[in-house]
């Protein structure tokens, strides 16, 4: 029997049937309280008091408390939350950032982030230079990189400003990169956080018409947004978590609707919230401000 | 994190085989090396890609930035000879100018390595806090940047090795080994350095100090023969001193074209593994935690 037919025979591994799995996850924070502790000095000045740890009493943030669920492939979820609720925290470790502290993260595919923080690269550097280093950092060849170069510049709209430091970019100019970057890098999974808000319509436009042509592909998207338009516009599930735990999941119109009313926004009318995410606007731009 | 079952090193096909990640609560721990390594081996091209551009960012190369890597060892040379000069009322050979270049400039290079690798994991948080990097690719660039700026040094050594006429031949080769236990163990220290750094915020100010005192115990501003012939308590100190060999074995040879003592090689080569397969494990046990911590 060659070994083929005998993986054949084997029983498929449920794991491989969803893009992403999160079982039982738990995340941990360890905070030092005192700030200073974290330096030579203070551990060699209080060498021996309190066996030795002095001062270095940490505390426990537990901001993922044991969230479960499942991704299809090709669907696109939404996580809401309120600030502190473990959005970015789950982000990280479905990104294989940050390590659970108990649970298991099964991925099937490429995973591509853009992640609150930006692309995390030098902004001394020209754009061109952070899109290739980007593309290598993702594990691509220089040839790969240098195939789809001229498809992220074009994508971004940002032809002549290429070889400026990105120093000198807007916020908007730098979204469109970094945005421009993590969907050219063919991911199965793409983890969007907080990344749409800096753009203008026209670029939101853009990104949302990207998304689907990466879903009809059968990639996978996440994405954490307090632009519940956006959510509502793009998703078919969603996800809304608080402290830490998840609440609800379901059609993204009755969560949203649900955790905007938790959150004490007044519930509007049908007709006003489909205008709202049909200009894009409204919401999305009022919620902004949470962004930062 | 880095806990992957990734079946291959990405390729960018229709046919590629999915990649399957599982992410589970091991905060340390080695991870399996089986596909740590591959992924290491993947980001080649981003270490050598980031190492130029981190270059080109602090303008080392453009004409003057390459004019100054070539005018500051020359001038750190012209301090410490000027420093012995005085200390010893003028008595040294005549080659000394030459001797005391090539060991200083192998001492910085590997000072740096230190240096620069103890900053690495916390000046590129954003990037830890934002992709799954094998995070040894951050001391490893730092290293290839130190690499970068001892090159231009080499080329003022080989002028003034040339304009004191010393002599060449083909034992110069023996600084070749030299110059790989150096980098060995400067990387498994340096490993080690960026790992304590995360930890203990105020490391990389201890740390100069250290590679001071160190340099004074090296064979840089004196030689290894004659300070081993002496037989007293500060020539054991010396001998106990993993960087002597290597740097005694580097000067043997570069400056007096003479091959070193096998044991020398031999005795560096042991210190530069060990140095470095600890540092490698240090720094992989415990890179998990790195993005927790920052």
């Amino acid at each position: 029997m060659s070994s083929l037919s005998a993986s054949e025979a084997a029983p498929p591994d449920p794991d491989l049937g969803y893009a992403i799995r999160v079982k039982d996850v738990r995340v941990d924070y360890r905070t030092i309280v005192d700030p200073r502790a974290n330096t030579l000095r203070h551990s060699l000045t209080h060498l021996g008091r309190r066996g030795g740890s002095g001062g270095r009493a940490v505390r426990l943030i537990h901001a993922v408390r044991g969230v479960s669920f499942d991704v299809e492939h090709g669907s696109v979820l939404g996580i809401v939350g309120a600030n502190g609720a473990g959005k970015s925290t789950i982000m990280r470790a479905i990104a294989g950032i940050l390590p659970p502290s108990s649970g298991e993260i099964v991925v099937n595919g490429r995973i591509s982030t853009l992640l609150a923080l930006g692309v995390g690269f030098n902004g001394q550097l020209s754009g061109r230079d952070n899109v290739v280093l980007g593309g290598l950092a993702a594990g691509l060849s220089r040839r790969q990189v240098a195939e789809r170069f001229e498809q992220i510049t074009a994508w971004a709209e940002l032809e002549e400003f290429i070889d400026m430091p990105m120093k000198s970019y807007s916020s908007g100019m730098y979204g469109r990169l970094a945005f421009a970057v993590s969907t050219h890098l063919d991911p199965d999974v793409l983890l969007i956080d907080e990344a749409l808000s800096t753009g203008d319509a026209h670029f939101r436009r853009k990104s949302y018409d990207k998304m689907q042509e990466l879903v009809a592909q059968a990639r996978t998207i996440v994405i954490v947004s307090h632009g519940i338009g956006a959510i509502r516009e793009m998703c078919d599930d969603c996800i809304w978590m608080h402290k830490g735990e998840l609440v609800r999941r379901g059609k993204p119109d009755e969560v949203t609707a649900e955790y905007l009313e938790f959150q004490g926004v007044p519930p509007e009318p049908a007709k006003a919230r489909d205008e709202a995410a049909g200009d894009l606007g409204g919401l999305d731009d009022a919620m902004v401000m949470e962004d930062v | 994190m880095l806990d992957t079952q990734a079946a291959a090193p990405r390729t960018v096909s229709a046919q590629a085989p999915p990649e399957h990640h599982v992410f589970r609560s091991r905060r340390s721990g080695v991870p399996r090396l089986r596909t740590y390594l591959p992924e290491l081996w993947a980001r080649r091209e981003f270490v050598y890609e980031l190492a130029r551009c981190t270059l080109r960012a602090q303008n080392y190369l453009n004409a003057f930035g390459q004019l100054w890597l070539v005018l500051n060892p020359l001038l750190m040379g012209a301090v410490y000879y000027v420093l012995v000069d005085i200390l010893s009322n003028g008595k040294h050979s005549g080659n000394y100018f030459s001797v005391l270049l090539a060991g200083l400039f192998l001492y910085t290079f590997f000072s740096s390595i230190l240096s620069q690798s103890a900053g690495s994991i916390i000046g590129s948080s954003r990037l830890i806090l934002n992709s799954r990097l094998p995070r040894l690719v951050l001391p490893i660039t730092q290293i290839v940047i130190a690499f970068m700026r001892f090159m231009p040094c080499m080329i003022v050594f080989l002028a003034v090795h040339t304009l004191q006429g010393l002599p060449w031949g083909l034992d110069v080769f023996y600084a070749l080994p030299a110059f790989i236990e150096v980098t060995l163990f400067g990387a498994g220290l340096g490993f080690i350095c960026a790992t304590l750094q995360v930890y203990f915020r105020d490391f990389s100010n201890f740390l100069p100090y250290v590679t001071r005192i160190w340099l004074f115990l090296s064979p840089v501003l004196w030689e290894l023969q004659v300070q081993l012939a002496k037989h007293d308590l500060k020539s054991h100190v010396i001998a106990l001193n993993p960087l002597s060999p290597m740097i005694g074995a580097w000067g043997d040879a570069l400056v007096y074209n003479i091959a070193p003592p096998a044991a020398w090689l031999a005795e560096g080569a042991g210190w530069a593994v060990a140095a470095f397969v600890c540092g490698v494990l240090v720094f992989v046990r415990r890179e998990r935690e790195f993005s927790v911590r920052l």
